[in-house]
């Protein structure tokens, strides 16, 4: 091909030959000559106008992180760029796969505060895992296969390319067989079979072995291989908010989730282990707790994909580079059989007395709708119906959407874990229903997280898109924030109580089915409703308004110092576990 | 708090330097020294940064991370050929310009601009050796100060990038391999 195309055209092919088939965006000034072309490429580029760019961001990474493929949002330079940072963020933080594409000023006007000219390169910097700003036009073919190769190997993570209008707008014929430039970039690096080695020595002698398994595990495909371990060393797993799904939560070695919110036999499990097998999980604090206290008396072994990760918040004695998938392969070659069955029983013990979902099962006597019964006949009828996604915005809904519903496949529950961010749910949502059209997807969102997104109701109108499902939970609180003020600020509910308009009319403003629910009864007819109606819907369930996530580690305590349930109103000093540790010394048995 | 002296290759493109230097920002670390150019390898460009913080193993993870960055080692605790050099314009009358050539020559300094009033002097060394002449020249008036920042490089056969090798391509850019 000789053909002279415009920097805009070229554009439009780069995406074509990186396999993108949707994105996410909103035109302007610096921008308009990409959507001038992208008019002729519509039958192989669809673009989903959306209602604001931190929409279309979280589309695009919704989108990715359903998909396997890197999501593509746009947007024009200056507002529209800086409406995006949110996002990028965002999947920064949970290392989705996206490409943004911002318009910039010409490049003649670059650097004089031209109008709508903002230096987003400078400003994503340290929230991209790399960014481009394209004065050349001969350099797009090159930036655009690396920016699409950064996205999707190694750690995945956003990469925004910045272009100036006028290289969009002026011509020449690419040269499409352009070599990446990247000499410092290594995603494929292999590991040490040393270092394998040793992991396995380690875990082969010890008495309470633990696995914990992150984002990492579905990110490379290794549910099965996780489970194939498990199975074979008999070690029970640990699933932390980003590794729901990667491992199957009726399984007998399943134990669920760690940390701020998770149960309190799983911390105390992690206190106790003396190996910890972390694999693709990067020790986020909100699973650590105080971290000089995590778990200590294990040796840790820690595999994951960023060298950077390894060490970076908890001492480390093992540290294995590399995909988790292709770390397990390896590790099953060698690892002897393990019986360790007291130490799982022993778990399961603490488990039984915990009760880890008694507290939510009591009710204050005049509550006609506790989230309990929202969470539990969603969990069971998503399961029965099979085929679901699910997606939480951020708040206490959030929690309990993680611990209350069962999950059991990969990529089927998405949640802004990293940078937490409130109003994730519906376009992310949105972004999960272009890529997954045969699923049914729930955003469950809170009444307030709602508010700051819900304008996209009009994009998923205009899309057509029909599988998508709003839960909102409706406590007329910012209620994650009140539940720390409940606890820890004597209720002085500072700017928590939080009005909000008639959901399910605002619902049919949009032209979108609507629905309120206040009795714990009308539940599993509105969720079936909602699969009996073709198209999108939104649920307003006006849940009893305070009701807290337990149990709960107070910010900055140890793991092993947890608040478990306090029937509302809550008691002066709510209670905490102290747990004496498991007393068998003797080896286990070893087969094989 | 402990000195870090760090290395790291990176292409030489814009940006780059930004992004190297914030990660120091990013966590508050005052960068001591900075000093950026060439190597024998087109289009590589090093970067000798010299940092005061007890913890640098993550920043040192986090800078290699980058993409645009080759290589990084934190040569601390390595032997090292270190050096910085100075101009300073000192305050040099009839009366004291012998002295101050006379002290120059003990340290191997050179006087590279005389006027009516003053001298510009250039002084290169290890920074000890530089700090020392900074301080015999006070007495004479220091008026203007420039220090380039530490380049460092490693004693004996050994490179600061030897696990890796380089080639340049027809297109000038430059390829790594590993050597295991
Ligand atoms: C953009 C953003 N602003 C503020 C916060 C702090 N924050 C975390 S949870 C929360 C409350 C969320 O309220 P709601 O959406 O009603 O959910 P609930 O906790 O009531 O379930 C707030 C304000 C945040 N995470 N994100
Ligand atoms: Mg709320």
């Amino acid at each position: 091909m000789s053909e002279k195309l415009t920097g805009a055209q070229i554009m439009c092919e780069a995406l074509i030959r990186e396999g993108v088939e949707v994105m996410f965006g909103i035109p302007g000034g610096t921008i308009m000559p990409f959507y001038y072309a992208m008019y002729d490429y519509q039958d192989q580029l669809r673009h989903i106008l959306c209602r604001h760019e931190q929409g279309a961001g979280h589309a695009a990474d919704g989108y990715a992180r359903a998909s396997g493929k890197v999501g593509v949002c746009i947007g024009t330079s200056g507002p529209g760029s800086t409406n995006l940072v949110t996002a990028i963020a965002n999947a920064y933080m949970d290392s989705t796969p996206i490409v943004a594409v911002t318009g910039q000023v010409a490049t003649s006007l670059i650097g004089r505060d031209a109008f709508q000219e903002t230096d987003v390169t400078g400003i994503t910097m340290p929230i991209t895992k790399h960014n481009y700003l394209v004065k050349d036009i001969e350099e797009l073919p090159r930036v655009f296969k690396e920016a699409f190769y950064i996205a999707s190997t190694g750690r995945t993570g956003p990469v925004l390319i910045d272009i100036a209008k006028d290289v969009q707008q002026s011509s020449t014929v690419p040269n499409w067989n352009v070599e990446l430039n990247l000499p410092g970039y290594h995603p494929d690096r292999t590991f040490d079979h040393e270092e394998i080695r040793d992991a396995i020595a380690l875990l082969t002698e010890a008495k309470k072995p633990l696995m914990i398994i992150g984002n990492g595990v579905l990110m490379s495909g290794a549910t099965e291989e996780v489970r194939q371990f498990a199975e074979h060393m008999g070690v029970p797993v640990v699933t932390t908010l980003h590794g729901i799904g990667g491992f199957p939560e009726d399984h007998p070695l399943s134990l669920g989730m760690p940390g701020m919110h998770g149960w309190v036999h799983v911390n105390r499990a992690i206190q106790e282990c003396d190996v910890l097998f972390n694999v693709g999980s990067r020790f986020d604090d909100r699973v650590t707790g105080k971290m000089s206290t995590f778990a200590p008396n294990a040796r840790i072994i820690h595999v994951d994909i960023d060298e950077s990760e390894i060490g970076k918040n908890i001492r480390t004695d093992i540290g294995i580079v590399g995909d988790a998938r292709a770390v397990l392969q390896e590790m099953l070659k060698e690892m002897p059989q393990r019986d360790t069955h007291e130490w799982v029983e022993y778990i399961r013990q603490m488990q039984e007395k915990h009760q880890p979902k008694q507290h939510y099962m009591q009710r204050p006597p005049e509550a006609s709708l506790m989230p309990y019964d929202v969470f539990t006949t969603l969990s069971r009828i998503i399961n029965e119906r099979g085929n679901y996604r699910v997606v939480a915005d951020v708040g206490q809904h959030q929690m309990w959407t993680a611990q209350l519903i069962d999950w059991h496949k990969p990529r089927t529950h998405f949640s802004s874990g990293g940078l937490g961010t409130m109003g994730f749910g519906l376009p992310t949502g949105m972004g999960v229903a272009v890529a997954k059209p045969n699923d049914t997807v729930w955003v469950i969102a809170g009444d307030g997280g709602f508010q700051m997104t819900n304008q996209e109701l009009q994009t998923i109108v205009q899309e057509g898109i029909k599988n998508i499902k709003v839960a909102i939970i409706n406590n007329g609180y910012l209620g994650m924030v009140r539940q720390w003020q409940e606890l820890f600020e004597n209720k002085r509910y500072s700017g928590t109580p939080l009005s909000c308009p008639d959901f399910p009319r605002l619902a049919e403003a949009y032209g979108i089915r609507g629905l309120a629910v206040d009795q714990a009864s009308a539940v599993e007819d509105a969720i079936n409703s909602a699969y009996e109606h073709d198209g999108p819907m939104v649920i307003d369930f006006r849940v009893e308004r305070e009701v807290n996530v337990f149990p709960m580690v107070p910010q900055g305590k140890s793991i092993g110092e947890m608040i478990v349930g306090a029937p509302n109103p809550v008691p002066e000093v709510p209670r905490t576990v102290e747990e004496t540790p498991m007393p068998i010394e003797t080896p286990l048995v070893v087969k094989g | 708090m402990k000195r870090h002296t760090i290395i790291a290759l990176m292409q030489d493109q814009p940006g780059v330097l930004n992004r190297a230097v914030s990660l120091f920002r990013r966590r508050g670390y005052n960068i001591a020294s900075l000093a950026v150019g060439h190597t024998e390898i087109p289009n590589i460009s090093r970067m000798t940064v010299v940092v005061e913080s007890d913890e640098v193993e993550q920043v040192v993870k986090q800078l290699d991370r980058l993409i645009e960055v080759v290589n990084v080692t934190d040569v601390t605790y390595e032997s090292t050929v270190d050096r910085e050099m100075t101009l300073l314009k000192v305050g040099a009358l009839n009366g004291n310009r012998a002295e101050i050539v006379a002290l120059c020559e003990v340290f191997n300094a050179k006087v590279v601009d005389v006027s009516q009033e003053s001298m510009i002097i250039e002084m290169t060394g290890s920074p000890a050796k530089v700090e020392n002449f900074i301080e015999v020249m006070e007495p004479f008036g220091i008026n203007e100060m420039m220090r380039t920042g530490i380049i460092a490089m490693v004693r004996g056969a050994k490179t600061s990038h030897t696990h890796k090798t380089y080639s340049v391509e027809g297109n000038g850019r430059v390829s790594t391999e590993a050597l295991k």
